[in-house]
């Protein structure tokens, strides 16, 4: 059995023995990057140095107290700021970007004990569903190298689909960490808005932003979550509640559980061995004692439209600090100050980058701000209360987490509009801030679906423990691609 | 929502950013369709639904007005491009 399909607590358990050591994680790591990297392009930056070194440290202090996620090999996605190491949100803007903080999410995982192992690709600032938006090289599937990722979190799912790495860290703001982990095969949780501190995640949409674990499974999705979840107040969005004890409420026990299944979700534009899929796992849940009702979200077929207002409007108000002065590339030889800032963003950001600056730019200005913005917002707000009165009768909502498996390579870029509704199901849970996971569900033509679970906001213990009853009755987690 | 090479050279100024002729082109056709896109919200009545800027009721976040630490001057300029003084620099505002 691979290292890292080793359970966490079995992992720890051996660690405590004598048996394995920090080293031989972190060597386990770098070893399979070597091996697999050169395929499917996850990172960006690797941490070789630093992490052996602190891997090296944690074996040395042997017996000092140990962090829940002691030892364990991480990546990150690079929207993540780490201190010292590279973050380029997979921008040339950034391409010599080198922080000098550290994001909370990243200093929570050092004091938990992982070891970050490196930077991981992504869709250039998270704008995209493909990864086919970095600006240094697109992340290829490993189920099928022809194949995207998904995005914008691709390179945190595919590496940790490939073994490199234990678990990764990814941000979600429309769907950027369900979505590649429905592509790709693995499990990824989008937490409650303000569940996490955005302390130090590069700003895309603030509204809507979320850092989230993608894993090997549901037990070190709760772990992980363990470890970074809390009230920062460094993070004025942070939520001030307190955390469950996620681990312990992994009990299998989903009797009486009522689970709602919105019928936009599973109607038109969903692939039939998608829906086949979904199917099949609420069999699995029917088996276990839950219980499932059709209901509508009726105003789910507005939330890609209301999403693209809004999330473009706030990513063209966040990205307007990249101007060339304080960090970041330089155009050469600008006529004057404008010209430096119109210079350095015009030559540093991307085409899809651009494309949401210029539509967000349109939607804020002066007389299309009531037709465009505010509408989208009052559109938000009917959104929301199609889940609010979904969760009056429902403990959970279950779906696909995309329409379809993962497209191939190329097939998409050249129509953004096509590439955005691959967000349909992913999107409407993010405006209304709730949490869902998506976790593997089966296989349509040798490539991962996806089943997506939503819960009620801060009820990220139901959406785990709901996931995990699935996975103790199901192998689809325990697929692993050939590389 | 029919959007013009004018309206995009407009955007693209308040956004500061430049394009060359064909990509302004590229521009104004898929801002047209995205927004054509978007008049769906249209459809909806929301004259009595208040919008949602923030989902959880967070108001204003306060804290004590207590003295901290701060980055130092020689940290805050490592990313610099450009530098003088102890400052960062650009190229002069007025002539």
């Amino acid at each position: 059995m691979a290292l890292f399909d080793k359970r966490l607590q079995d992992v720890h358990n051996e660690l405590a023995a004598g048996k394995l050591s920090a080293a031989e994680l972190t060597d386990a790591s770098f070893k399979r990057i070597a091996e697999t990297d050169g395929k499917i392009g996850a990172f960006l930056t690797l941490n070789e140095e630093s992490a052996r070194a602190r891997a090296a440290g944690l074996d040395r202090d042997a017996g000092a107290e140990k962090g829940l996620l002691h030892a364990l090999p991480a990546g990150i996605k690079d929207n993540i700021v780490t201190k010292g190491l590279r973050t380029t949100c997979a921008s040339q803007f950034l391409s010599n970007y080198n922080p000098i903080y550290d994001s909370t999410a990243a200093s929570k995982l050092r004091d938990a004990g992982a070891v970050t192992i490196g930077k991981l690709n992504m869709d250039e600032f998270a704008m995209g569903g493909s990864n086919e938006n970095s600006s240094f090289h697109p992340v290829r599937n490993p189920w099928n190298t022809d194949y995207v990722p998904g995005g914008s979190s691709g390179g945190s799912a595919a590496s940790v689909a490939a073994g490199q790495v234990y678990f990764a860290l990814g941000s979600d703001t429309g769907g950027s960490i369900r979505q590649p982990a429905s592509y790709c095969g693995v499990v990824g949780l989008k937490p409650t808005y303000g569940l996490v501190s955005r302390f130090g995640l590069v700003a895309f949409a603030s509204s809507l932003d979320a850092i989230g674990p993608l894993t090997k499974n549901v037990e070190d999705s709760a772990y992980v979550l363990q470890a970074i979840a809390g009230h920062d107040g460094m993070d004025s969005t942070s939520a001030n509640v307190a955390i469950p004890d996620y681990v312990s409420a992994l009990t299998g026990d989903v009797k009486g559980l009522r689970i709602g299944v919105p019928k936009e979700y599973m109607g038109q534009g969903i692939d039939p061995k998608v829906k086949e899929a979904v199917l099949a796992a609420l069999k699995v849940y029917e088996g276990l004692g839950a219980t499932w009702e059709e209901v509508s979200l009726p105003h789910t077929e507005y939330a890609v439209a209301t999403y693209y207002l809004l999330a473009s409007s706030e990513a063209s108000s966040n990205l307007a600090r990249f101007d060339g002065v304080r960090y970041g590339v330089r155009a050469d030889n600008p006529d004057n100050l404008i010209d430096l800032y119109r210079k350095s963003r015009s030559q540093g950001f991307g085409d899809e980058v651009k494309r949401r600056i210029m539509l967000g730019t349109y939607a804020l200005s002066s007389g299309y701000y009531d037709a465009y913005y505010l509408k989208a917002q009052k559109v938000r707000t009917l959104i929301k209360r199609d889940f609010d009165q979904a969760f009056e009768n429902f403990d959970l909502l279950l779906g696909p987490t995309a329409p379809t498996p993962a497209f191939r390579i190329g097939e998409q870029i050249g129509d953004p509009l096509t590439m955005y509704l691959n967000d349909i199901v992913t999107i409407p849970v993010s405006l209304a801030g709730v949490p869902a996971i998506s976790v593997p569900c089966g296989f349509a033509d040798g490539l991962p679906v996806g089943l997506q679970l939503i819960g009620k906001a801060f009820d990220e213990a139901t959406v785990l423990r709901a996931a995990h009853a699935f996975e103790q009755h199901t192998d689809h987690h325990k697929a692993r691609p050939q590389l | 929502m029919n959007i013009t090479i004018r309206d995009v050279e407009h955007v693209a100024g308040l956004a500061r950013l430049e394009f060359t002729e064909s990509e302004k082109g590229q521009f104004a056709q898929q801002l047209s369709a995205i927004l054509a896109y978007a008049d769906k919200l249209g459809e909806l009545d929301t004259t009595d639904v208040e919008p949602t800027s923030h989902v959880l009721p967070v108001t204003n976040v306060m804290r004590e007005d207590q003295v901290r630490g701060s980055v130092s001057n020689e940290t805050a300029l490592l990313n610099a491009p450009d530098e003088e003084d102890g400052q960062f620099k650009v190229p002069a505002v007025l002539e």
